[in-house]
């Protein structure tokens, strides 16, 4: 099969691949750049499991071919915190444990991203909305309602 | 929080780290996108298979044209039954249950399929798109076979899923006491109702992969899957393969959920191995989530018909019911088809007194994925189905609900007590989590606002769900009926390294329970050293002797039993050891926080000074004390019967009589889990265990068509609930410390979900009180609601709607 060259930025690095157009951005990135935070739980578009940000949008990386992110910029969850050095929102999942196993959190925390950026996410149901696209199996969505209404309401402390 | 204290003094550690809000372990890593689930493991050389799965539900496998597959680009191969037979012995999960029919477990179709999804032909090609593009160019003739899909037509054996069982009926059991026949003809009242709740499927968001790596040269296999019982599965693949276990390694390592889904032997998981072995390279496959949806192990798929007789001052008499379990195309290893509807007779008198009880279940083999463990296992449909019958007695009684259930459930000073199918509770706040729930709830307040609601023709209403679970089941009481396998021992070896360093492994395997923390809590306070100084081994097979997993709400219990024998063994040879170098008795040191001190002094050693001193620093402690003393301990808890764990959970809900769609406004649990380890963790547990349930009151269905064709392949069809869904809930322990178990700790990571499909159906049913609708099967989808009320308002004479 016939492959094309593209180069995009990952977490601000840039990479320079040449890819099948078929290749799913969730199979570039896991396999090929073997950024495996990015989870796959459905490949059809409906978990969210393999969120990530496309030039600052949250997209599904199930549903996006990689030869559509050519001079794009990608933000997958290994561009957040650290291990060591959480940043604030992965902080907030912690301390509400807004997690349980884990393989939804990937793409729950940038879906979260992208909230945070853009809406005022003043009520719990703004926030359940913003979220529903996002399924989880283990925590019943509590904890990660109060995780993201904390990271919302420091965010407005910051700007203040 | 109320509770009865019954923890002996040597049971009662010193106080901090268990019962903290310690942050899990497990955060750092599964934040930052660090963790490694089976399909982030990439081997170079692995090849990836592709399944040509039935897409019939009952035909005799024709001819199977592979041709084109064989040629595609990067094919390695294309593999059918007898590829794998030849390497693979059968398996079957036998049980000593009389009228228990086992099935054999074919990892590949032969002969026949028994159900859409069923895997017939493996591809494997060098990765997964060229195993998919090779295996659509497989092509399999089936001559179809008659429908096995209704399990009560398939009761009458017209048609055989499995001829040589003789009959569709493979498994059936009845439990009897007291005169129930007597009580009911006597009794006040009876009511009664045919009850169903549909076929469910756990849907962890990882999808089950398995990955096999065979080392020619040590002739040994390493599979490392996404499994909730590596142990089990080690020693279920020793016998198929005839390997010796230690040539043979099973590890789960992070793994994204399994409500139970992940706690069988599946087929891909045995012809993974066989494949990996024949090829000469490591062999993986990972679902997608359509065949999670057709293959992995389903639930909840029960017809009961149900009587409750009472007094007229409410006193529950007699119990009758009948159980018809759609088991699907096999018993599932090592379950058996028995688990999930043997439990729901096992449970169905619930909480209550009762002194006359039969109940009868017959579990039926039909063209579906097999039934296996979902979260709950019977006791969601038992409740649901002993949860109505209640409500509907406090209805035909014209008394509060609350009250009814007050008056039956057991009192704080008739434990332990036999129920109507003989388990027995254990000393448990069943009255104190009823009083809870609904001091919490704002019963009266609320009832008075609902009051206030219905007036403006709003459809608002309450339920009540009260249940009681065998959680932490020991070695007496096998975790499947007459399964001949041991799920009631778990094993800890917990060590000091040279370095100081504390490692315990467990056989137990946390997806998602947090157990890497809790765990480390009771090793840390049993030692007396700090949390972040205990390393956690689990999911590995090769960690421990004999291990099966993590499932029943056992690990807690058994595990942390483990740990608590081990850990206090340990401690004593540490101090031993430490006496020679503080020069002091035994009884006059301590260790707390990982120093070991001479009360009332300020002579310590560290840990690590200990451990240097042990092992390399030979002169400071004699050789004989050396040779008799080791840094390092292993024990087994075994809690023989187990403990009782009881909930109520308290619903309110709004009904759109618009949409037919259902709201739920209030949720509370109050729930008896005996001593906490980790309130975080339990809080948890019970939100998550709770969003399932909702799933399945609600929204949660595999639907398949009368020629057994799956219609709900994917997560558009098959729904799962969001966080638009499930509201906030909140949650009460009452920590009535078991005296069944060694530290007092309850299993729960089940209970949310037996108790919501009850709570959510009764506020259902009190919405629609004023209609008379019945509502007896779950999930109360719109399309049902509608027919639901129609069908009331029509018996009633005044339908807005058409016939």
């Amino acid at each position: 099969m016939e492959r094309i060259d593209i180069s995009l930025s990952v977490n601000g690095t840039t990479y320079e691949r040449s890819v099948e157009p078929r290749r799913l951005l969730s199979d570039f990135l896991r396999d090929d750049l073997r950024l495996t935070g990015t989870h796959v739980g459905c490949e059809h578009g409906v978990c969210g499991a393999c969120t990530v940000l496309l030039d600052g949008d949250s997209v599904r990386s199930c549903l996006t071919f990689a030869v559509q992110c050519d001079g794009a910029s990608i933000r997958t969850v290994e561009g957040l915190g650290e291990i060591g050095a959480l940043d604030p929102l992965q902080e907030s999942f912690r301390k509400h444990h807004a997690l349980q196993c884990g393989f939804c959190t990937p793409g729950m925390l940038m879906t979260a991203v992208d909230l945070l950026a853009k809406y005022p996410l003043s009520t719990d149901d703004e926030i359940r909305e913003g979220l529903s696209g996002n399924l989880c199996r283990c925590t019943g969505y509590v904890n990660i309602v109060s995780a993201v209404r904390e990271a919302a309401a420091a965010r407005g402390n910051d700007k203040a | 929080m109320s509770g009865i204290a019954t923890a002996g003094a040597a049971d009662v550690a010193r106080p901090g780290i268990v019962g903290a809000r310690v942050q899990r372990r497990e955060d750092p890593r599964l934040l930052t996108g660090r963790g490694t689930y089976v399909d982030d493991r990439k081997v170079d050389g692995a090849v990836h298979i592709a399944f040509c799965r039935s897409d019939r539900a009952h035909a005799r496998i024709g001819r199977i044209d592979a041709a084109g597959a064989r040629q595609a680009p990067g094919v390695l191969g294309v593999f059918t039954a007898g590829d794998i037979d030849a390497v693979a012995r059968p398996i079957r999960a036998t049980s000593n249950m009389p009228d228990y029919r086992a099935t054999e477990l074919e990892p590949l179709a032969r002969g026949k399929v028994r159900y859409v999804g069923e895997p017939v032909v493996a591809v494997v090609a060098e990765n997964r798109y060229l195993a998919e593009d090779a295996a659509g160019l497989v092509s399999v003739d089936y001559d179809p076979l008659p429908e096995v899909t209704d399990p009560e037509a398939a009761l009458e054996d017209r048609a055989l899923l499995h001829e040589s069982a003789g009959t569709n009926v493979i498994a059936a059991r009845e439990f009897a006491r007291g005169d129930v026949d007597g009580a009911m003809a006597g009794a006040a009242i009876v009511v009664e109702d045919r009850f169903r709740i549909r076929r469910k499927t756990p849907s962890a968001i990882e999808n089950r992969s398995c990955l096999a790596e065979f080392e020619a040269g040590r002739q040994a296999l390493t599979l490392h899957a996404s499994t909730q019982v590596p142990g089990l599965l080690r020693d279920a693949l020793a016998e198929i393969f005839d390997l010796p276990g230690r040539r043979l390694r099973v590890v789960a390592p992070d793994v994204g959920g399994g409500f139970g889904a992940k706690a069988s032997l599946y087929p891909e998981e045995v012809v993974v191995c066989a494949l990996a072995m024949r090829l000469g390279r490591p062999v993986k496959w990972t679902s997608d989530r359509m065949e999670d949806l057709t293959a992995t192990s389903q639930a909840f798929d029960e017809i009961v018909r149900a009587r409750l007789a009472l007094e007229p001052d409410g006193r529950f008499v007699a119990l009758d019911a009948d159980v018809i379990g759609d088991v699907g195309a096999y018993s599932i290893y090592p379950w058996t088809a028995s688990l999930e509807p043997v439990q729901v007779v096992s449970f169905l008198p619930g909480p209550y007194r009762l002194q006359n009880y039969r109940g009868r279940v017959r579990a039926v083999a039909t063209s579906k994925a097999p039934m296996g463990p979902y979260r709950g296992v019977g006791r969601p449909i038992s409740t649901f189905v002993m949860e109505r019958l209640v409500d509907m007695a406090a209805k035909k009684l014209a008394m509060d609900p609350a009250e009814l259930r007050a008056r039956n459930l057991v009192r704080d000073d008739e434990f332990p007590y036999k129920s109507g199918s003989g388990i027995v509770w254990d000393r448990s706040g069943f009255q104190d989590c009823l009083r809870s729930a609904l001091d919490r709830f704002g019963y009266a307040q609320r009832r008075t606002e609902q009051a206030a609601a219905r007036n403006e023709g709003r459809l608002v209403g309450i339920g009540i769900a009260s249940y009681a679970e065998l959680t932490g089941i020991g070695s007496r009481i096998s975790a499947a009926p007459g399964m001949p396998i041991n799920t009631g021992t778990e094993r800890a070896t917990i060590e000091i390294d040279s370095t100081g360093g504390v490692t315990a492994a467990f056989g137990i395997a946390s997806h998602g329970q947090g157990l890497e923390t809790t765990l480390a809590q009771i090793v840390a306070e049993e030692l007396g050293v700090r949390v972040e100084d205990v390393e956690i081994i689990h999911g590995d097979s090769a960690a421990v002797a004999h291990s099966t997993g993590t499932y029943a709400s056992r690990s807690t219990v058994l595990a942390g039993g483990a740990a608590t024998l081990s850990a206090r063994a340990l401690r004593k040879q540490a101090i031993e050891a430490a006496s020679y170098l503080l020069e002091a008795a035994e009884a006059d040191i301590e260790m707390r926080g990982g120093v070991i001190s001479v009360a009332g002094t300020d002579s310590s050693i560290t840990l690590r000074e200990l451990a240097r001193a042990f092992y390399t620093e030979m002169r400071r402690i004699p050789k004989e004390a050396r040779e008799s003393l080791e840094l390092s301990a292993s024990a087994t808890y075994d809690p023989f019967f187990g403990t009782t764990t009881g909930a109520t959970h308290v619903a309110e809900v709004e009904v759109d009589p618009q949409t037919f769609g259902v709201t739920v406004r209030n949720y509370v649990v109050a729930e008896d889990c005996g001593r906490i380890v980790n309130p975080m963790i339990v809080d948890g547990q019970v939100h998550g265990g709770v969003a399932q349930g909702i799933g399945a009151a609600l929204y949660e269905e595999v639907v398949h068509d009368e020629s057994g064709q799956i219609l709900t392949g994917s997560f558009v069809d098959y729904v799962v609930p969001s966080a638009a869904e499930i509201p906030d809930m909140a949650v009460i322990h009452l920590e009535t410390e078991s005296p069944s178990t060694l530290g007092g700790y309850r299993g729960m990571g089940e209970g949310g979900t037996i108790g919501a499909p009850a709570a959510i159906a009764n506020a259902v049913a009190d919405a629609l009180s004023g209609l008379d609708a019945r509502v007896n099967e779950l999930p109360i989808t719109p399309d049902r609601l509608f027919r639901l009320i129609r069908d009331a308002e029509q018996r009633k004479g005044e339908s807005r709607y058409e016939a």
